[in-house]
């Protein structure tokens, strides 16, 4: 009985393991990029809201530039994209789609800021295979994520949400959107908007 | 005897744990990295069945020979033409955005050619582009051959979850009707050469 019964879960549990290589080799395509997996879809409790004035930063850009909030105020609509990391699916294909709207942005006096925190030499390798971006990448690598932290988007695995945050000239948050970190959110939602705060067609 | 009584409990608690565990980890995995994936495209193949959107604006209906109304959806079979050149593209694709030039100086190259603007059609399937995503890419890059959304991905499902950009040329008529006769990932490099190696591969 105890033999038969040490053969079933041997037999069990080598028939569970044996699926391991299937799922790693249908892995094996995404060469440079790391694939995580399915996340849970947020993972942190937002500190700020629509109306409040946005949280200050000054963070160091992979242009060599250091970029603060501040210097956009009564210039530009800022348009924070905040994406959990560099090499991985979801942020490699978000950012180059922004690449090719800059004239939607310009359109309603709006500028972009890609957010990371990743360090400055790993978001240059990274953002170079994307080609020339017209838009600053900022790196919130140290103190590690202090700028999404303050957003309230810092997940509990260090890394932040993927989240899109309007502000106005006035320094005001307009519009968040702390999205299903494994998904791409949609262009014409953060276009509509930046047309609704703009108020231009 | 009594070592028994004790030892069963403890191995059905083994099996029941290790089942909990190991179930859970590859019910979680499963979502992630779907083993039934659909086989890539590959010359010999058939194309699977795809369903698309028929085109709003007239001339694109025209250029694709359609009869259907804007509204109701075809299949790559309905389209015109000897040969049926799909590029699986994203807007979001910064290669798909390098090789726009490239595809758009193929198109042209056919077009111009009264016999080959028959013989051969493009078009373009966004996979997980909305379609104002996809009339972005087209303004963007001033393409004029058909551009169709795959908004819920079902088309880059059924095409084994190809990278992008991904070039697919079938036949589409006669006894080779949706055979695919060419299927490759990345770019094409001259436009005029592969224009050419499509012609000795759908004469084959």
């Amino acid at each position: 009985m105890i033999r038969k019964l040490t053969l079933t879960i041997a037999a069990i549990i080598g028939l569970l393991l044996l699926q391991a290589p299937l799922f790693a080799a249908s892995q094996s395509f995404q060469e440079m990029i790391y694939d995580p997996g399915i996340l849970p879809p947020i993972d942190s409790l937002l500190k700020v809201r629509v109306g409040d004035t946005a949280p200050g930063f000054t963070l160091p850009a992979v242009s060599g530039k250091v970029i603060s909030l501040q210097d956009y105020r009564s210039k530009k609509i800022v348009v924070l994209s905040f994406i959990p990391a560099a090499w991985t699916p979801v942020c490699s294909d978000q950012w180059p789609g922004y690449n090719i709207v800059e004239s939607m942005f310009a359109k309603y006096d709006a500028t972009l800021l890609g957010i990371s925190v990743d360090n400055i030499p790993t978001l240059f390798s990274w953002t170079g295979q994307m080609g020339k971006l017209w838009f600053e990448v900022l790196s919130d690598f140290w103190p590690h994520g202090q700028t999404a932290n303050s957003y309230g988007i810092l997940r509990s695995t260090g890394v932040s949400e993927r989240c899109l945050v309007i502000i106005d000239k006035k320094g005001i948050i307009r519009y968040i959107n702390v999205n299903d970190i494994n998904q791409r959110p949609p262009l014409e939602t953060l276009i509509q908007e930046l047309e609704k705060i703009s108020g231009k067609k | 005897m009594k070592n028994n009584r004790f030892l069963k409990p403890f191995l059905a608690a083994v099996v029941l744990g290790s089942l909990l565990f190991l179930c859970g980890c590859s019910g979680s995995r499963q979502t992630v990295n779907k083993p039934d994936k659909a086989p890539l495209p590959a010359a010999g193949e058939q194309l699977p069945a795809m369903t698309l959107a028929t085109p709003e604006n007239a001339l694109t209906r025209t250029y694709l020979g359609l009869q259907n109304d804007a509204g109701q959806t075809i299949s790559p079979g309905e389209i015109g033409g000897d040969i049926l050149l799909i590029e699986i593209f994203s807007m979001y694709c910064p290669y798909c955005q390098h090789e726009a030039p490239m595809v758009n100086e193929l198109y042209t190259l056919i077009q111009n050619d009264e016999k080959l603007a028959t013989q051969i059609k493009i078009i373009g399937i966004g996979i997980g582009n909305s379609a104002f995503e996809v009339g972005i890419f087209r303004e963007k890059y001033s393409v004029t051959f058909p551009l169709f959304a795959d908004s819920d991905y079902t088309i880059y499902k059924d095409l084994g979850q190809v990278r992008t950009p991904f070039f697919i040329a079938i036949h589409n008529r006669g006894e080779k009707k949706n055979q695919i006769f060419y299927a490759k990932c990345g770019g094409f490099g001259n436009p005029e050469d592969f224009l050419q190696v499509l012609l000795d591969l759908a004469a084959r």
